[in-house]
């Protein structure tokens, strides 16, 4: 059933997105799933915009179908949901029968071309409309190489999704993850939507916590590849590797300081799994946390000022916070008996992390103005929960039907995508940063 | 001048209501802004290169070396337990007193976890079985610079499954060689 509570009118809607974008959870209420593109959606809001797509003219032709990935990206966001607009002939130059996409339910609509260009490049062009106003929100054209057609795609997506919800949108980011076939583990970086992926290290041992630099040039994560867990920071372009620890005993759980100068990472060189500082410099680590129990998985608060992380440090793990220097640590999460993997939204308001309920271990997600918490999936083996850098969505690792997959959420939990990627087992997923 | 304006708004009240009807009217030279390029040619060709990723390929890993005959290498923890059980003190006695009399020997102890938990936390789990076994041969007086202890927390089950019997299997520390 679908009830319609809002006033009607695209300005009253996007004004509802945005005050949605400021409050984060929609209000309940009965839903009705979506198959097409994975997108699944629960007890879905009246607030998603209604959006006709036109198939982007020449996309037959093209290598990617610019409308449907367009499609999927805004479906995906839990802000949008689709009309049909299947067959329809229009290109960026029609001048759209507007009554008759309002009469349909659309409250926008994008239209578009690609068109190959004499040296190999291709053209495409988008116009939004806002059909309840009967305005033209402008347009925009990009030329890109075949191999940067999705991105154009994603791009159309961003485009969109900041003229209707007055947000950045995340399409054109990139995510980073990891499989494992029966001999290689192989670190990823990929679009948004899990696709494109390519590969940036592949190892006979296995690698994990990958983490992004603030800039996105960077990849920090964990390999064992010398048969211990040592730390490397990647440029990812180049190829390029260094070693960030590789001190006596174990190293991990790398997060770069919001200013990328320096990681806090987890070294039991002392004995005991620790929270450090290391500098980009190859300065001495300086050590953070100062207790007999584990200290680990430290992530920092989107200003620089905290770090979160895993204690067990009261008997259990716990996620606590401290300040930069390692002071004044104080307990964050005080329900439930295995707290980890803590991960903090860029817009500092929201706290991801893994809980275990009975024998399940399931994605939680805090607002600290409230300290309100909610557990948002159906499945039992969640982990690495990691924010969309406009703090809308969470990427995290879990199982379906005994296959390992990643998965993108809404912060309320209504509307999940599974990501596309290669088989096999996938995990660790880490969302880049905006492209500076 | 006047009369131009009046019949220029005119025109233009026009072109305004036949949209609003909703119309097909073909709009002339809709101008496409275009950001990509108004934000320079080189930006796009920067973010162009910055999608490009090197593949980086690691070889195999050494193998680890033979310590001494028929003595075994892998210490097995109870559920949640990080203690060296008094079953597994012989295999610890028999690598202290090896790297007692071959000083230049040196190895790891590899701490393992069952699957169970977040892959980082049982980094520093399978690090604590590691370490009790460290401590144990210390204890016997090993010295520290022969003996390093590490840990693949979930990541290298030794075996597959999740029924208590391939987990316990994975509760382990390893002792390799170097």
């Amino acid at each position: 059933m679908k009830i319609d509570f809002l006033p009607r009118g695209l300005p009253q809607r996007r004004a509802m997105l945005k005050s949605l974008a400021g409050i984060g959870l929609f209000a309940s209420c009965t839903g009705y799933a979506l198959a097409q593109f994975r997108v699944e959606v629960s007890g879905v809001g009246m607030t998603q915009l209604p959006i006709a797509i036109a198939p982007f003219r020449g996309e037959a032709q093209a290598p990617q179908k610019i409308g449907g990935i367009v499609k999927a990206d805004l479906e995906r966001s839990g802000m949008f949901r689709s009309v049909d607009a299947a067959g329809v002939s229009a290109d960026e130059n029609t001048r759209p029968d507007l009554e008759n996409w309002r009469k349909k339910g659309a409250d926008a609509l994008l239209t578009g071309s690609v068109s190959p260009l004499a040296d190999g490049h291709f053209d495409v062009r988008l116009r939004l409309w806002d059909v309840v106003r009967g305005q033209d929100l402008g347009g925009q054209s990009f030329t890109v190489s075949q191999a940067d057609l999705r991105l154009s795609a994603h791009r159309v997506s961003d485009f969109v999704y900041e003229k209707l919800t007055g947000e950045k949108g995340i399409f054109s980011t990139r995510i980073a993850y990891i499989t494992k076939s029966s001999t290689r583990y192989t670190l990823w970086v990929a679009d948004s939507d899990g696709e494109g992926a390519q590969s940036a290290l592949t190892s006979p041992e296995p690698i994990i916590s990958p983490a992004w630099s603030p800039s996105g040039a960077q990849l920090a994560y964990v390999s064992f590849e010398s048969r211990k867990p040592v730390i490397y920071s990647h440029d990812v372009a180049s190829g390029k590797r260094r070693l960030l620890a590789n001190f006596r005993g174990s190293n991990s759980a790398p997060a770069w300081s919001p200013d990328g100068k320096q990681l806090v990472a987890t070294l039991s060189r002392d004995g005991g799994s620790q929270i450090y500082a290391i500098s980009l410099s190859g300065a001495e680590p300086t050590r953070l946390t100062q207790s007999s129990s584990i200290d680990t998985e430290p992530a920092y608060s989107p200003d620089g000022k905290f770090i979160y992380f895993v204690s067990d440090r009261g008997g259990s793990p716990q996620i606590y916070r401290m300040s930069r220097t390692g002071a004044n640590p104080e307990r964050v999460t005080f329900t439930g008996s295995y707290n980890i993997s803590p991960a903090i939204s860029p817009d500092g308001r929201w706290l991801a992390y893994v809980s275990r309920v009975g024998g399940a271990f399931k994605l939680h997600v805090m607002e600290f103005a409230t300290g309100t918490v909610s557990a948002i999936t159906e499945t039992v083996a969640d982990e690495s929960p990691s924010f969309a850098p406009n703090s809308r969505l969470i990427v995290y690792a879990t199982q379906e039907q005994g296959r390992e997959a990643l998965m993108t959420t809404t912060l309320d939990g209504k509307i999940k995508a599974r990501l596309s990627g290669a088989g096999g087992d996938i995990r660790e997923p880490a969302w880049g940063p905006f492209p500076r | 001048m006047k009369r131009f304006f009046t019949s220029f708004t005119l025109s233009l009240l026009v072109a305004a209501t036949l949209s609003a009807c909703g119309s097909s009217v073909k709009l002339q030279d809709v101008p496409v802004e275009d950001r990509a390029a108004s934000s320079s040619g080189q930006a796009k060709d920067a973010a162009a290169d910055s999608r490009e990723v090197a593949p980086v390929q690691i070889g195999a890993t050494q193998a680890p070396m033979d310590g001494p005959a028929k003595v075994a290498k892998i210490v097995y923890f109870d559920f949640d337990s990080y203690i060296v059980k008094p079953e597994f003190q012989g295999v610890v006695d028999a690598h202290a007193k090896y790297l007692m009399a071959s000083k230049s020997r040196h190895l790891a102890i590899e701490g393992h976890t069952d699957e169970r938990g977040g892959r980082e936390y049982n980094l520093a789990l399978g690090q604590k079985r590691a370490e009790a076994v460290r401590r144990a041969m210390g204890l016997l007086g090993v010295s520290d610079s022969q003996v390093e202890a590490v840990s693949f927390g979930k990541e290298k089950p030794a075996a597959q499954g999740l029924d208590e019997a391939s987990m316990a299997l994975n509760r382990r520390a390893e002792i390799n060689y170097r």
